[in-house]
């Protein structure tokens, strides 16, 4: 036993800790990273047991306990975050609107990520025609205004959950489509890349096996941002009435909701968006941090 | 330069030409615009009169080239809502979103270069925690939210500031700072970045070692090259502020060109949706053209690519 570890340090002495282990150490040694990983995945620990997390059915109402305010304004624990102009318990809409956002944030992203990374990396891969035409193709998305398209295609078709992740995830392709491009620019041009190709590779297998694990680490932080910026959209829309429709519990909706309440009971404003504040805060800082890990030569 | 002024010219005209067939087709998106237009209670026969009265019987793209040719003459039709020519409709209401537009992005451009620039030249200090911060909180504040609080607070609470109209210039501060406040992080963060990569180039530590006093250094030197990318970025932040004040407007009641897109489009008033759209996507096409040639005019390795 004793001639093992000697072993081992000795070897540690020699090579260093491992990537895995330099890994976990700026993974651990990153504040914001963790602050923002830990709040994401309690609100999505939230978001997934809403039924039991949930004291009242969030849709119940009772004209009987029409807003009465929060535990801490004075209220009482039957309603711990008090309930809306509608009786209904603000505490459970609040924890299913958790699965609203994040579902409209994943899907979304998922579906944007998709479109935008084929053309990034089609864009930066082959370059040339594919490249101009893709570089056309975003300059014509970033110059329509998101919030007036979305606003008017969701009017048109009618505000649902479906119609909102559709259009979001048809509108947010752009930085996708932007960042794969410059980084599969940049892998190209490397050895292994030429090694593939020298030996014979396919074009798809050169792009799946050789291009894509290695701008993985830049796709995930555009993941992140895209997710809180879908968020924020959904959450804008709904607030303008012309995203998820009521009584569907969706935070920017309880927030324009609670608007006209805003005078007399500010919190039935202040909670939603608070929340919504910190889960967008959440994903940002996980964004910001997990660029910092997987790529510390470009910190800045 | 004047190659790529004119290479750069025609690509915006080709996008522009794009975004507005994609802005007229958003009309066939519902299906039927005659049928959404007469309502769900007209009879068959009100379908058909309003389908030849509009023209909606015509080929597509023979309505999207007249459209399109009445537009390029400065007529986008008339509102289905207000009955009067979409174009002096917007042109009413346009100056108030120019303006709030104007004091957004000066508002940002005051705010954020100076916290950038002491940001960079004392990295980690306090003021750069600061500034940091009101860039992560600004990227996750909702606008909508961040601007009901400064409401609440300034308008009702404290009372110094009216909560919605645009009678005075009193009634655009509050606006003023949530749009401002939106394109605050983006500028900050390229500032401080420009700075601290300028801060350590061999033509700064040139001019030190020459002996010009550090605020020469700062601002002839370092804030000169710095801001070259700035610039360009507040240009693109104009363009897109705008096309985002319809969520300002709409919570300060401002009756503005965003005010006007909400309005139109809760009343299914698609001839001004259209014009709407089509408008702002001109906006972010000529300021980002602004941008490219003022960039390539600044800096002249840009004119290259």
């Amino acid at each position: 036993m004793a001639t093992t570890s000697t072993h081992d340090s000795l070897l540690d002495e020699i090579s260093g800790p491992t990537p895995a282990q330099m890994l976990r150490k700026r993974i651990f040694g990153h504040q914001g990273f963790l602050i923002g990983a830990i709040v994401l995945i309690l609100l999505t620990i939230v978001a997934i047991l809403a039924p039991w997390l949930a004291p009242h059915d969030p849709y119940a109402q009772s004209l009987m306990s029409r807003m009465e305010p929060p535990v801490f304004l004075g209220g009482d624990w039957e309603h711990p975050l008090g309930t809306d102009h509608l009786g209904r318990d603000y505490l459970s809409r609040l924890i299913y609107g958790a699965r609203i956002s994040l579902l409209i944030g994943a899907v979304a992203a998922l579906i944007s990520g998709v479109i935008g990374t084929a053309m990034g990396v089609a864009a930066g891969y082959f370059g040339g025609k594919v490249d101009a035409v893709v570089t056309f193709l975003i300059n014509v998305r970033l110059a329509m205004p998101v919030v007036l398209v979305a606003l008017a295609v969701v009017a048109i078709l009618g505000g649902s959950l479906q119609v909102v992740i559709g259009v979001l995830g048809l509108l947010l392709w752009d930085r996708f489509a932007v960042v794969m491009r410059a980084s599969t620019m940049q892998v190209r041009r490397r050895e292994y890349v030429a090694a593939a190709q020298v030996i014979g590779a396919s074009t798809p297998r050169i792009l799946l096996s050789e291009i894509m694990p290695n701008i993985a680490n830049n796709l995930i932080v555009v993941v992140t941002l895209e997710m809180a910026h879908a968020i924020l959209l959904e959450a804008a829309l709904s607030f303008l009435g012309l995203g998820v429709q009521p009584p569907t519990p969706s935070w920017g909706l309880m927030v324009s909701e609670g608007k006209n309440m805003m005078l007399f009971e500010p919190w039935l404003v202040l909670i939603p968006g608070a929340v919504l504040f910190v889960l967008v805060l959440a994903i940002n800082l996980m964004g910001d941090g997990l660029r910092d890990v997987t790529a510390p030569e470009n910190r800045s | 330069m004047l190659q790529f002024i004119l290479k750069r010219l025609g690509l915006a005209i080709l996008v522009a030409f794009t975004v507005s067939f994609i802005s007229f087709s958003l009309l066939f998106l519902s299906g039927d615009p005659a049928a959404a237009l007469a309502g769900e209670t007209a009879s068959g026969e009100d379908v058909e009169a309003l389908r030849r009265l509009y023209g909606f019987d015509r080929p597509m793209l023979v309505q999207y080239g007249d459209w399109l040719f009445s537009a390029l003459q400065g007529d986008f039709g008339e509102s289905y809502y207000f009955r009067l020519p979409v174009a002096s409709l917007i042109a009413d209401r346009l100056s108030v979103t120019m303006i709030l537009g104007v004091c957004g992005i000066t508002f940002a451009l005051l705010t954020a270069v100076p916290l950038g620039v002491v940001a960079a030249i004392r990295p980690n200090s306090i003021i750069d925690r600061i500034a940091l911060f009101i860039s992560v909180a600004g990227q996750a504040m909702p606008s909508f939210w961040f601007g009901l609080i400064l409401i609440v607070v300034f308008a009702i609470q404290l009372g110094w500031l009216p909560p919605s109209g645009t009678a005075t210039w009193r009634h655009f501060i509050l606006p003023t700072i949530v749009l401002g406040y939106y394109a605050m992080p983006a500028i900050m963060r390229l500032t401080r970045a420009g700075m601290l990569d300028v801060l350590s180039s061999d033509y700064i530590r040139t001019a030190r070692a020459k002996g010009a006093n550090e605020t020469r250094v700062m601002f002839r030197h370092a804030l000169r090259n710095a801001i070259i990318p700035v610039v360009s970025l507040a240009a693109v932040q104009m363009g897109f502020m705008l096309g985002g004040s319809i969520v300002v407007e709409s919570i300060f009641a401002l009756h503005g060109a965003g005010y006007l897109a909400w309005e139109s489009i809760a009343r299914n008033d698609l001839p001004t949706v259209q014009a709407l759209i089509l408008i702002f996507s001109m906006f972010y096409i000529v300021f980002t053209f602004l941008a490219d040639v003022l960039n390539a005019w600044l800096d002249p390795r840009m004119r290259t690519s």
